[in-house]
């Protein structure tokens, strides 16, 4: 989130697009119903009409998959109309920048594609620049390859007649929508965005939430309160796993993962290192060198010396476009490249995409180590359906780890805010928390080398290692200390001081720090922020609804971050009533500002949006693979076989499996012919592994079913309660058929599409619930992060005989 | 003074906290549950299960109205539970009068099957379960050892979007007529149901026949003369 859960309230207009917020966060709603006493209007634009819908003012139903075609509409609405935010769009946007000469868009496809890698040559869609080496700028937005004017041009072809035709959104609700949405472009009035998976969970995820944001850049909505962009996350604790890179491709802080293209730290700096010569630009990725610095000497002790490159030689180094993400992990699995290895707190046999090839993979390994609370799907794959123990050659360990209640440690909350959780009563049985487990494992790891040697020991071995597991020593190195005497900033420290905040982190091995943007959270010993539950403010801050001290929020706990786009040129705020900060006199007050420089007029100013090197918000973003403006592109399953926009029907970069088990139906397949979307819902967590296992939470939702209109009800011949069978190109599942009012379809280019939706939770290690829905989903994914395609396939529905799945 | 309730449905979205912070609270086992086509589960209230949230959808002009319904003891401001109960085995069911509470004692095990479903059926709302195992009768308490220790029961205390409400009746009648006033704006239709008879007052947004039956159970007609009824039939069973 740009915000916080609290922000909600303060919004004038909420579109709930890509998520079901009442019950997938459900506090979400105290906030989203405060706005709504004070007159926000509230949206939700999703296939399904849920808990969520059910408190809205509107409910829009649109076909998974279309979303890019219903924002482009409101795009171009927001144009043509002249509802953006002038001012903002002009000063705090690159709105105004030539693009070069190299980008080019013809029929759905943008300029540099080589279709044998399926990638672009995304240098053909930089900037033109001036002789300073700045990008060109043309300040009243007219010239043609300017990005207004490119924008403009981009989606022009969104009319009303054609999104209406692809989404199947009548026209009607399109503009209700836009209207109501567009209201917010005004300087003294904000709209938020809400989304989760359903904007991510597609092979245009990325782009669905970038479209998201740039409409929020022309409304000015970034920066202020009650506006953002805001992914919800929860309890499965998303914040802290991708700020602590559980994902492949970066290490913790957001720093890219060593590639071989950069073999010495000084290659990994120069290729990660931005530069601007605009001296407004902060430019804040220009102190990537003391952050990666720091995690080295965090990782590695008093072994990384600038001598050595602070061991950077020690880490792996990944094949540079080469993808790692676990949906490629898997299909090597499944070929027969991967021995073995550990699965903490995740099940995919139960929530990747097509688990029969998932389930299918973990029986190729030799062994396999699971950390978890419950017997899962995953641990027990030796034993699943259809498989006999006795062919499986896989060698399983379960390590039960206990529960949350169970153990000291921090979350950090969708709003960035990082807590502190008190362990409540003793581990149930031997279960031990997961960071007990690695310490462990790994001390006996490191013995084993010492004692044995290896081919190559020195990364385990220098690794600057633990003699327990102890949270409270983990979140200190997280903040980080000094590792000797030094003068910083004008300041004086002493060896094992802890760093008071990240512009004091140095590049030259004197602070060690696990994380950056967590440096400032534990500033001094003793004093770990994420523990405060202060919840005194200023009347400012309680009009806001800001409790600055109440746990700590990275970064440097600003709460809004890219606030100094909340205000003018001058450090006055753009809605009076709700300043998130303001220059007053010769200082800002309110929230910590993005940075202490003075208003961008004055002298040392400096443009709001610090992390991108020109310091502006991107309109037009050509760091993303699959393009620089979002394109509408139909899923990898569509039913449909040809859309408005252009003649490229699916995204050209789009990630697919390719082995024998990774089959697609074909666009428009007759024989699946109804569109299938996933999703969890209040009561079941993920997978399911826990709350099945949590006897108040089964007896509520006890057993899989899948949500269908009553239209497609009587065209099939099922009833409410009937027991059916849902069936894809990869498989089948038993479920219970909801047949409901609740769910419409669709006129999609003049024909009726049914779209169903089911949760994933279920599956057979809790006898008679059912069993994974993901045996139906395709191992597809976006480009840009190989993120499944959960949300879209194509399956057909019938009335069950009998079920065996399921207990009746 | 007494307690009250007032349970804004206009606010709920069906989470289910409520539902499942009572079987917490109150220790309760679960009862084996099946998919039978909607999310409402368990299908009613059991002796585990005093609070359950109802889920009733309609298409109504175009419109898909979905309603939720956190069903519970009302918690009545002259219960006849009570009155029965009183009639067979006194002291199974008492008021409590600080607080206004109907509570069902361990002296209600004294009550027979009939007895109960007697009850049961006289209750407007058909709420009291008899407990086959410790046949005992049962249903909401009001979480009385919560509120003796000054805090809120455990449903309200799990709402987080200001559905559920505790407190002095004066201040929930105030809250209800507010809440109501405001809530009209969007739904013209809306109403608080049977405010003046109980202790456990909600705001519907629709007309009341389009909930479930125990919350449209229309007790007005019912209340004098069925009562009466009521009394004469066991005191025929005894007689014959
Ligand atoms: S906890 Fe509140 S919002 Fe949730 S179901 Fe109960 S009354 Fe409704
Ligand atoms: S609602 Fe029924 S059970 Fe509750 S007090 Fe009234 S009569 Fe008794
Ligand atoms: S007041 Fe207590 S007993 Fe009654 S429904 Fe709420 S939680 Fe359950």
């Amino acid at each position: 989130m740009t915000q916080h859960w609290i922000d909600i309230k303060n919004a004038n207009a909420i579109l709930i697009m890509g998520s079901n917020a009442a019950e997938h966060h459900p506090i979400s709603f105290k906030w989203v119903l405060k706005a709504q006493d004070d007159g926000a209007t509230v949206i939700h634009v999703d296939p399904k009409f849920s808990r969520t819908s059910a408190r809205c003012d509107l409910h829009v139903p649109l076909r998974s998959g279309t979303d890019i075609a219903f924002l482009g509409g409101m795009m171009k609405y927001i144009i043509e109309k002249n509802l953006f935010q002038k001012y903002y769009v002009e000063n705090y946007t690159n709105a105004a920048f030539i693009v070069g000469d190299g980008f080019e868009f013809k029929d759905g496809m943008f300029s540099g594609f080589d279709p044998a890698t399926k990638k672009y040559d995304q240098k053909k869609w930089a900037f033109a620049m001036d002789d300073k080496g700045l990008p060109k700028k043309d300040p009243t937005l007219k010239d043609p390859r300017c990005v207004f004017q490119l924008l403009k041009k981009q989606y022009d072809r969104y009319n009303l007649d054609d999104v209406s035709a692809i989404t199947g959104v009548s026209k009607e609700n399109l503009l209700k929508v836009y209207d109501a949405y567009a209201a917010t472009g005004k300087p003294d009035k904000a709209g938020t965005m809400m989304y989760a998976l359903g904007w991510t969970q597609h092979s245009v995820g990325v782009q669905n939430i970038r479209l998201g944001a740039m409409i929020q850049l022309m409304l000015g909505n970034i920066g202020v309160a009650g506006g953002g962009v805001n992914a919800l996350r929860g309890e499965p604790n998303v914040q802290g796993s991708t700020d602590h890179a559980i994902l492949w491709h970066i290490m913790p802080g957001y720093n890219n993962v060593p590639t071989t293209n950069w073999p010495t730290l000084e290659d990994y700096m120069k290729g990660n290192t931005p530069k601007s010569n605009d001296p407004k630009s902060v430019n804040w990725w220009g102190n990537r060198p003391k952050y990666v610095v720091s995690l080295l000497k965090a990782w590695f002790g008093d072994n990384a010396t600038a001598e050595n490159g602070f061991c950077y030689g020690l880490l792996p180094k990944v094949d540079p476009g080469v993808d790692y993400a676990s949906m490629v992990l898997f299909d090597k699995m499944y070929k027969g490249k991967v021995r073995g290895g550990f699965i903490y707190g995740h099940n995919p046999a139960q929530s990747m995409p097509h688990t029969h090839k998932i389930r299918k993979a973990l029986t190729m390994l030799d062994f396999l180590v699971v950390g978890e609370a419950h017997e899962t799907e995953t641990a027990a794959f030796w034993r699943q359906p259809g498989t006999d123990p006795k062919d499986v050659k896989t060698e399983v360990f379960l390590l039960p780890s206990c529960q949350r209640g169970e153990k000291d440690g921090t979350i950090s909350n969708s709003g960035r805010w990082h807590m502190w959780h008190h362990k409540g009563y003793e581990p149930m049985g031997v279960s031990k928390p997961m960071g007990w487990m690695v310490v462990e494992i790994m001390k006996r790891v490191r013995d084993l080398y010492a004692r044995e040697g290896g081919a190559f020991p020195e990364p385990i071995a220098k690794l600057d290692w633990y003699e327990t597991y102890d949270p409270d020593l983990l979140a200190k190195k997280t903040n980080g200390w000094f590792t000797r005497d030094c003068t910083v900033g004008g300041k004086d420290y002493k060896k094992g001081d802890q760093v008071p905040s990240f512009p004091s982190l140095t590049a030259d091995g004197s602070t060690v720090s696990l994380n950056w943007l967590y440096c400032g959270g534990y500033p001094a010993a003793g004093k770990n922020l994420s523990k405060r539950r202060d919840l005194s403010q200023d009347a400012r801050a309680a009009k806001l609804g800001l409790f600055p001290n109440f746990s700590w929020c990275w970064p440097v706990n600003r709460r809004i971050i890219y606030n100094r786009a909340s205000v003018d040129m001058n450090g006055k705020p753009f809605n009076p009533a709700l300043p998130v900060i303001a220059w007053e006199g010769d200082k800002w007050v309110g929230d910590v500002p993005d940075g202490p420089a003075p208003p961008m007029a004055m002298e040392k100013g400096v443009y709001p949006f610090i992390m991108h090197t020109e310091g502006m918000g991107q309109l037009y973003g050509p760091g993303r693979v699959d393009g620089p403006f979002p394109e509408h592109y139909e899923p990898a399953e569509t039913p449909v076989t040809s859309h408005p926009f252009s003649k490229q029907l699916s995204n050209p970069c789009i990630k697919i499996m390719d082995s024998d088990m990774d089959i697609l139906a074909k666009p428009g397949d007759p024989k699946y012919p109804i569109v299938l979307t996933t999703y969890s819902m209040t009561e079941h967590w993920c997978g399911g592994g826990d709350t099945r296992n949590t006897p108040a939470l089964l007896e509520a939702e006890p057993q899989l079913y899948v949500e269908m209109s009553q239209e497609l009800g009587k065209e099939k011949g099922i009833k409410n309660g009937d027991p059916v069978i849902v069936e894809s190109i990869r498989g089948k599942v038993e479920a219970i058929a909801m047949v409901t009012v609740r769910m419409t379809p669709l006129t999609v280019k003049g024909k009726t599409v049914h779209l169903i939706g089911m949760p994933f939770c279920f599956g057979w290690t809790t006898p008679g619930v059912g069993d994974a829905t993901n045996r139906l989903t395709p191992s597809v994914g976006d480009p840009n992060t190989t993120i499944p395609e959960y949300k879209a396939c194509l399956v057909d529905i019938r009335k069950a005989d009998k079920v065996t799945e399921l207990a009746r | 003074m007494p307690k009250a309730f007032f349970i804004d449905t206009s606010r709920c979205t069906a989470c289910r906290g409520c539902q499942v912070a009572c079987k917490e609270w109150h220790e309760h086992g679960v009862v084996p549950t099946l998919q039978r086509g909607t999310h409402q589960n368990p299908p009613e209230l059991t002796p585990t299960n005093f609070k359950i949230v109802h889920f009733d959808e309609h298409k109504i002009d175009g419109r898909i109205h979905w309603l939720f319904f956190p069903e519970q003891c009302r918690h009545c401001v002259n219960p006849p539970c009570k009155d029965f109960g009183d009639m067979y085995v006194p002291g199974a069911v008492i008021q409590d009068e600080a607080t206004g509470a109907v509570l069902y004692t361990e002296k209600s095990k004294e009550l027979t099957p009939e007895q109960c479903k007697d009850i049961k059926e006289l209750c407007p709302y058909l709420v009291p379960r008899r407990d086959e195992k410790t046949g005992m009768l049962t249903k909401c308490d009001m979480c009385i050892d919560r509120v003796q220790a000054g805090m809120q029961p455990a449903c309200v205390k799990t709402c987080c979007t200001g559905a559920m409400n505790f407190g002095e009746r004066e201040e929930m009648v105030a809250l209800a007529h507010k809440s109501l006033e405001k809530v009209k704006k969007k739904h013209p239709q809306a109403s608080l149901l049977d405010e003046d008879s109980v202790n456990v007052m909600y705001l519907v947004t629709q007309p009341r026949d389009k909930y479930f039956e125990h919350a449209s159970r229309d007790i007005k007609p019912l209340s004098r003369q069925a009562f009466l009824q009521k009394i004469i039939e066991p005191v025929r069973r005894m007689a014959g």
